[in-house]
């Protein structure tokens, strides 16, 4: 049984990757924006028109919807209910895990069509996974290399009252 | 289970606020919130009741500033306390770095307090977290009313492995900053010691 449970890791390059899928899935499906958000609730990615929208709330709820519709589907004997969809007057959104770890979030209007995200979706989260995978690999090296890149190793305890002054 | 973003520079980590119903879990992130400047809090979320009883959760994030050239953020959320809303605080400690146990001073809830510390261990259990190897912090809350249960006795049944703990009055905001910078604190330790 683990004490404390391993970090999420993400490094410049594979953000970069998931920023350039995220870019692709939003042109494609005609979105206005798209997200890639941790089960525990945090943001990895955003992209589209977000500059109005409260990102980390959206990523919170997004993953304690997800707990939520997960916790349902076991009651009824599902593994999980992969897919989401909620329908609004303008703006919808459609959710949706990938690879069984993250959440990617499509919000859009009458612009696009629920079958087009779904379409584009399908093939954008193939392509987040083999990323994920990449990551996963990557973090599970540096962890066996002794863990050198940890930026936290460092820090005093002078560093962390500081945050509080 | 913290978040560590090379590309953007950032960590963010997840603490959660557990106790029984009506111990002030919602009070203690209310009073953060009204105390930290805009800059550096989110905004607040509460999916509660029409009588203000939590539903799901509240939600606060909190940016602290940097250290070592990483933006320090953290994820506050609280469980909803009363006893059938089990299902739901299983789901908000999934990947939690810290828990803060909020407990309710008066006499008549002691009961309370002990049956939902064993709830907080069984749930932890089940997630594959051991209470004692996580960052972990107790606050005894409302020490400002009549009916108290004395300190000695809290500390005795709440508190058996002496993890750092604080007499507060989340109204009044007593205690609630020593709380959190104590779990906020373990937590950072935790990540110096590098992840396993």
């Amino acid at each position: 049984m683990l004490g404390y449970q391993s970090s999420l890791v993400m490094y410049d390059e594979e953000y970069q990757r998931i920023v350039e899928i995220a870019d692709k899935l939003l042109r494609e499906s005609n979105g206005k924006a798209v997200f890639l958000v941790d089960r525990n609730g945090q943001l990895i990615a955003a992209t589209g028109e977000t500059e109005h929208l409260d990102t980390t709330s959206l990523a919170s709820l997004t993953a304690g919807n997800i707990a939520a519709t997960g916790g349902l589907a076991k009651l009824i004997g599902e593994k999980e209910f992969s897919i989401l969809f909620h329908e609004g007057e303008k703006d919808n959104i459609h959710i949706s895990i990938v690879g069984g770890r993250v959440i990617l979030v499509v919000i859009f209007d009458q612009r696009s069509s629920l079958g087009l995200v779904r379409l584009r979706v399908k093939k954008a989260s193939e392509e987040f996974d083999r990323t994920l995978e990449e990551l996963d690999r990557k973090s599970a090296e540096d962890t066996v290399d002794g863990n050198s890149q940890n930026p936290f190793a460092e820090i005093t305890d002078d560093d962390i009252d500081n945050l509080f002054r | 289970m913290a978040f560590i973003n090379y590309a953007s520079r950032e960590i963010n980590c997840k603490i959660v606020y557990y106790g029984p119903g009506l111990c002030g879990k919602t009070t203690n992130l209310q009073t953060i919130y009204q105390r930290t400047s805009p800059e550096a809090r989110g905004k607040m979320i509460s999916l509660a009741t029409e009588t203000e009883r939590t539903l799901f959760f509240d939600f606060l994030p909190l940016a602290l500033g940097d250290i070592r050239g990483f933006k320090t953020r953290f994820h506050l959320y609280t469980v909803p306390g009363q006893v059938f809303y089990d299902a739901s605080r299983k789901l908000i400690l999934k990947g939690v770095d810290g828990v803060v146990f909020v407990a309710d001073s008066q006499e008549e809830r002691l009961d309370a307090n002990i049956e939902s510390m064993e709830n907080l261990k069984d749930n932890l259990e089940e997630q594959g977290y051991e209470l004692e190897k996580i960052p972990f912090v107790v606050q005894y809350n409302k020490r400002d009313l009549p009916n108290q249960i004395p300190l000695e006795e809290l500390k005795e049944l709440l508190n058996p492995d002496q993890v750092p703990d604080f007499e507060a009055c989340a109204l009044t905001g007593e205690g609630v900053f020593e709380t959190l910078k104590a779990v906020a604190k373990q937590i950072l330790v935790e990540l110096k010691k590098g992840r396993k």
